[in-house]
């Protein structure tokens, strides 16, 4: 750590601050203009006050329905959302867990292709293998579900490759000691290797929790019932090349409560998330 | 309580790399056996097949009278302390002792008492609910040898436990374990490098050497007969000194008797340094005693006592004395050993065994 002393604090301060100023800033714009009515937004400059619509915006998003994307109200598209956000984010731990803990702990017969297999699949981005994905989901019968939209993305190369490093960290006289303990492969799992996992875990969670969150192309593709939205697809459906068509005020209403539960997130995840990332306990 | 037995047991890695080649030993019930040699030798390997962590290539082990070569080690009946104490981070010291005998379905109040009972013996009841790394070195050591005293098993095994401790902690915890071994008369198979332990620990001495036994015995007897030069070498710091004897005998020593003469084979002389003693010009020597002109390369103090390194003429071998106390000798200081030659050990160049003299 470097030391400040005298004028560096200061400095330091000054420009802190100023960086959560411009990263806040559009932020509470957005905030502000989810507060006020469609006209008022329509017709800048923009007051940098919240106005008078707070209520009725939020009430008509949440429980009302918005017109422009089929009545849908925004708690269906959060809801969905986070189906999707769980579904990918527990589902590539559990997987990748799985996976590096028999790439780590077992000897089987070509143990290393497979790892290499795994690994090379990191070079084929969703968006590489996005026409054979849709085939197979549309033969399944899976478009407009919430499998078809968590299925495609569940496999995990890059947290299965974190968690291969970190079970390689732990010494093998643990893994000895546990087997005189008379610990199976599952229950070693269970009691030594997914507590002393616990930040890694965690961290990952928060990463991939907001990955799913953020995921645009592949609901796009895979949901065209208007009631199988995500918030991000319906925020996109929500605007329209003509700023009239547009319902500016619930697009800002929409915006600001898709950025609330990824916050919520990272503030109630932080603690962990940080020593995930930073400390190896052991 | 059980006895174990070796029976010519190997251990073959993948590319032919023979680590153990054909062990065989008895450890008799109760009894405390250490097994050492340098780095490399196969001690750990062999411990480790005992234990089941390792798999037996060829030969079998056997603990009471099972034969055990195929059981998991959970099922060996054998409780083993690491090195590096391998005690589960995440738990309570309680956890760790008792989670052995939680996969054994034990019923909780028997787990409370052997739990109780080893803290109590070990010292380490108000310990019981830390995690390990809130604990100093030693204290993790009793915990590792906590979990291994709560199984109540047929066997201990150690696998160079008192190595990550300093020099003082260890000496305390070697007593310690000696102690708690003789009171609970467990049978333990202890593997070390370092010779002093395994002096000071062992009711039998194995010592090997690149896969194969050199020798077993009580360990005076090691360190008094010592069945080869390996074994004369390894054990006893410093090491016992060699004097190859040729057509000449050896340049600068002098002995009145047949000593030196080169028998029907090569042959070298081995004398450790307690039996040599430094002896003024005009002292009178016994007869019998083999006489050493030195030149002195350098002294070692140790405090108690003095090594006096010094050159024998011609290029020969170096040889240690040891001098009781302080000794201010300085380099290139000729001085003249006396050893009775009853005192020298004798081997064969060639295979290296010791020659017995009838």
């Amino acid at each position: 750590m470097i030391e400040k002393r005298g004028i560096g604090r200061p400095i330091a301060h000054v420009v802190l601050i100023l960086g959560v100023l411009i990263v806040a800033f559009p932020i509470y714009y957005t905030f502000i203009a989810s507060t006020q009515s469609l006209t008022t937004i329509l017709r800048p400059p923009l007051p940098l006050t919240p106005g008078d619509q707070f209520v009725p915006n939020y009430s008509e998003a949440i429980f009302g329905g918005i017109g422009r994307i089929g009545g849908v109200d925004v708690l269906t598209l959060l809801f969905n959302t986070l189906v999707m956000a769980l579904g990918i984010a527990l589902g590539k731990i559990f997987i990748s867990i799985l996976s590096a803990f028999a790439v780590v702990f077992f000897r089987f017969p070509l143990r290393m292709l497979f790892f290499w297999l795994i690994f090379v699949t990191l070079m084929l981005p969703v968006e590489v293998r996005i026409l054979p994905t849709y085939k197979v989901m549309v033969d399944l019968g899976m478009i407009d579900t919430y499998a078809g939209l968590i299925l495609p993305l569940i496999a995990s190369a890059t947290a299965t490759l974190l968690f291969r490093q970190f079970f390689m960290t732990i010494p093998s006289e643990l893994v000895e000691a546990a087997r005189i303990d008379g610990a199976g492969p599952l229950r070693f799992l269970k009691d030594i290797l997914l507590p002393l996992s616990k930040t890694n875990i965690a961290a990952l969670f928060v990463i991939l929790f907001i990955y799913g969150w953020t995921q645009y192309l592949w609901p796009l593709l895979v949901t065209n019932d208007n009631q199988m939205n995500t918030i991000v697809i319906a925020l996109r459906k929500m605007v329209s090349f003509a700023d009239a068509d547009t319902p500016w005020h619930m697009v800002m209403v929409t915006s600001i409560l898709a950025i609330l539960p990824p916050v919520l997130v990272v503030v109630l995840m932080q603690r962990w998330f940080v020593r995930g990332l930073v400390e190896s306990e052991k | 309580m059980a006895k174990i037995e070796l029976t010519d047991v190997r251990k073959v890695y993948p590319g032919n790399v023979e680590a153990v080649k054909g062990v065989s030993l008895s450890i008799p019930d109760g009894s405390f056996v250490v097994l050492v040699g340098p780095s490399g030798c196969g001690k750990s390997t062999l411990l480790r097949m005992v234990a089941g962590l390792e798999s037996i290539s060829s030969g079998t082990v056997e603990i009471g009278e099972r034969v055990v070569n195929e059981l998991e080690p959970a099922e060996r009946d054998i409780a083993m302390v690491f090195q590096n104490y391998a005690l589960y981070p995440h738990m309570s010291v309680r956890g760790n002792l008792q989670y052995g005998l939680k996969n054994r379905k034990m019923a909780s109040d028997e787990i409370a008492r052997r739990v109780d009972a080893a803290a109590k013996m070990l010292e380490i009841g108000p310990l019981l609910d830390r995690k390990p790394g809130q604990l100093s070195g030693g204290q993790r050591q009793r915990v590792a040898m906590g979990r291994a005293l709560v199984r109540e098993p047929a066997a201990f095994l150690f696998d160079e436990p008192l190595s990550n401790l300093d020099a003082k902690l260890r000496v305390q915890m070697r007593a310690e374990i000696r102690r708690l071994q003789r009171r609970l008369g467990t049978t333990s198979l202890y593997v070390t490098h370092d010779q002093l332990e395994a002096m000071t620990l062992a009711d039998k001495l194995v010592v090997l050497n690149s896969g194969r036994i050199e020798q077993v015995g009580s360990p005076m007897d090691v360190y008094e007969k010592p069945a080869s030069l390996f074994v004369a070498t390894f054990i006893g710091s410093p090491a016992m000194n060699l004097l190859p004897v040729g057509e000449g005998g050896v340049p600068g020593v002098s002995a009145s008797d047949h000593l030196l003469s080169p028998g029907g084979r090569p042959q070298i002389l081995g004398v450790r340094p307690e039996h040599m003693r430094l002896v003024a010009e005009t002292d009178a020597t016994q007869p019998g005693d083999a006489i050493f002109e030195l030149t002195v390369n350098g002294v070692e103090v140790v405090g108690a006592e003095s090594f006096v390194y010094g050159g024998l003429p011609q290029g020969g071998p170096e040889v240690a004395v040891r001098v009781a106390g302080y000794s201010h000798l300085e380099p290139g200081t000729q001085v003249r050993a006396a050893t009775s030659h009853d005192a020298f050990h004798r081997f064969d160049r060639e295979s290296g065994r010791r020659i017995v003299v009838a």
